[in-house]
């Protein structure tokens, strides 16, 4: 499992209107890159545009590549759905289905694609998810009880239980504790560490502290004023990035003189 | 009469004087006195009392909640007492219509008039009854079958129909086919029912020769009028879907249309199935249409699509309109009365149903 990609001069639209200008980058198997910057400088988009989610919304559309272990995302004939099935994705606010107990919202994604599953393969894939998503002894006793009736940040980490039981290769993460108080941020972050050693993640967050907590490299995105594109100031280690950035827009920015 | 008001306390600024709770009722007491008294100077009549007190109420209350209250409780009360009148005024009508089917229909409702037809009751029987107090025989389980055949066929052509215009509208539709669809969809709901029982009629002509009536038909009728109602709630039920849930079914590589079947309509299922059985509703009772695609009939036809078939509308308009008997025609209005308490019924249970479906299907969400 876990696949590198490189992201070679990416420029995203909504219809005429170019979000996201030349960005490149690599980000790495196995490791946790987070993605910072002010709002509406195209992380979240970018990030979409990493499992062709941004598709969803009409009128969005690329140009450049984007390899998957050297195999482009947007060559013509890849099928969105077959890309969504390596790269996995966790919402900035948590959304089970609310039709589906909490068994159900954690094999949904098998489920739903109707592969046939034993139940006892299911109940393995069930428990196997839900301990990757630290959930298992909260929820072992109510796998038959609606998702919705957890709390949010449970229902966070039924989310993520739920990307990682389909095995995606890479698992992108938008925002993902901004709805959550610190308790279930802690617990997400400690979850993210582990995953890492299974998983590709990318995680764009509003939280500086966070970044530097929990990922390996991180790339700084900005803007240059309303209704210009958003582009790649700064992509390095995260240490570095926080200590001695080199670029003087990202030193302003995760020092808090502007954003 | 005394105005009491509660003390306050001279130094807060937050109290104020106020109305104790029981002068309303006490106002609204010496309304009633004084609409009775000038009614009777009039001429008494209980609307007129009625509306005399009601509107000397009306006047009087914010008065004295103006003097001692202050303008903007005055105001407030004034209003009060007119939306409580515009709740009533709205509900007279209802209560009185079902207060009049239920007096008028229960004298003639029995097991035997929903398991026996009208077939071979002439003018005679009823003269019988009217005259010597014979037993009123003749029902309208005939009306009641057909009513129940044509109405599912109806519903059974348009849920489909409905329900997957909607899903393109709300899932796939952009640009000019999907507004064409919105606006004529529109243009249905406004068609006059007389209209789409034409339509069908005429369709029918063409079809298998002029003069065809037969149940389908009217289902066909029915189903002009029940597709836009169908489209236009569960549109409504699919767009409030959150877009989150379409989202992550995508995230788990889930292809759209078994994203729509799986997550996006059994999210749904509660507000389109009450929908539909409320669409039913209004159908079911519709009377012009019917009449000119299905016809009258005295006999028992459980077949659709051949020989004319009875209707509880089209019942209650042929007995009402021309009874059995013209000297006597009191049994046959009996009837008539009887077989719209069975509508108003039905439509009852439809509505009950629907209220069911939507609680029994709806996301739950404990613990």
């Amino acid at each position: 499992m876990s696949k590198r990609i490189d992201v070679g001069d990416l420029n995203i639209y909504y219809g005429d209107f170019l979000a996201v200008e030349g960005v490149s980058m690599e980000i790495e198997a196995r490791s946790v890159t987070a993605f910072i910057g002010p709002s509406g400088c195209g992380k979240s988009t970018f990030l979409r545009a990493l499992n062709r989610m941004h598709e969803v919304i009409p009128g969005a559309r690329v140009e450049g590549k984007v390899m998957l272990d050297g195999e482009d995302l947007y060559a013509y004939g890849v099928d969105p759905v077959n890309v969504r099935r390596q790269i996995g994705m966790v919402f900035q606010r948590p959304n089970p289905f609310p039709t589906m107990s909490v068994r159900d919202n954690v094999l949904a994604g098998i489920k739903l694609n109707s592969a046939r599953m034993g139940k006892s393969e299911g109940d393995e894939i069930a428990e196997r998810s839900l301990r990757g998503a630290n959930l298992w002894n909260e929820v072992k006793d109510r796998l038959d009880k609606p998702g919705a009736g957890l709390s949010g940040g449970q229902q966070q980490r039924l989310c993520i239980a739920r990307a990682i039981a389909v095995q995606p290769e890479v698992l992108l993460m938008d925002e993902p504790c901004s709805a959550l108080d610190p308790i279930s941020t802690l617990a997400i972050e400690d979850l993210i560490g582990e995953l890492k050693q299974n998983y590709t993640i990318v995680i764009v967050t509003h939280n500086m502290q966070q970044a530097a907590r929990v990922s390996d490299r991180t790339a700084f995105f900005n803007i240059a004023g309303t209704g210009k594109p958003g582009k790649l100031i700064e992509m390095d280690d995260t240490t570095k990035i926080f200590t001695k950035p080199g670029v003087k827009a990202t030193e302003d920015y995760v020092s808090g003189r502007f954003g | 009469m005394t105005v009491t008001t509660s003390t306050p306390h001279e130094s807060s600024t937050l109290t104020h004087d106020q109305l104790h709770r029981y002068v309303p009722v006490g106002l609204f007491v010496a309304a009633g006195a004084l609409g009775a008294a000038l009614s009777a100077v009039i001429g008494f009549s209980l609307p007129m009392f009625v509306v005399l007190t009601v509107v000397i109420f009306a006047i009087v209350l914010p008065i004295v909640s103006g003097v001692v209250e202050g303008r903007r409780k005055a105001i407030d009360r004034f209003v009060t007492v007119l939306v409580y009148m515009a709740f009533v005024i709205a509900l007279v009508p209802l209560v009185s219509v079902i207060w009049s089917v239920i007096g008028n229909g229960l004298s003639a409702f029995s097991a035997d008039f929903l398991t026996t037809s009208m077939r071979n009751v002439t003018g005679l029987e009823d003269q019988q009854t009217a005259q010597e107090g014979a037993p009123l025989i003749g029902g309208a389980y005939h009306a009641l079958m057909g009513t129940l055949l044509i109405t599912a066929l109806a519903a059974a052509i348009s849920v489909p129909i409905g329900l997957m215009t909607s899903i393109y509208l709300v899932e796939y539709g952009r640009g000019r086919l999907a507004r064409a669809i919105t606006f004529f969809v529109d243009v249905m709901t406004g068609i006059p029912s007389i209209v789409a029982g034409l339509f069908a009629a005429a369709l029918f002509a063409v079809l298998f020769g002029v003069g065809t009536r037969n149940g389908f038909a009217g289902a066909v009728a029915l189903s002009v009028l029940m597709i836009p109602v169908v489209v236009r709630s569960s549109e409504e039920m699919l767009r409030i879907v959150p877009n989150e849930l379409r989202e992550a079914a995508y995230a788990l590589g889930v292809p759209k249309w078994r994203m729509i079947l799986r997550v996006v309509i059994p999210t749904a299922i509660s507000g389109i199935a009450s929908g539909v059985t409320l669409a039913i509703a209004r159908v079911v009772g519709e009377t012009a249409p019917l009449i000119v695609t299905a016809g009258f009939t005295s006999s028992i036809n459980t077949n659709p699509f051949s020989d004319w078939m009875m209707s509880l509308p089209a019942y209650v308009y042929s007995l009402a309109m021309r009874p059995l008997s013209g000297s006597e025609p009191q049994p046959s209005l009996d009837r008539a009365w009887a077989a719209a308490l069975t509508l108003v019924i039905i439509v009852m249970l439809l509505n009950l149903i629907a209220r069911l479906i939507a609680k029994a299907f709806a996301p739950k969400t404990g613990r």
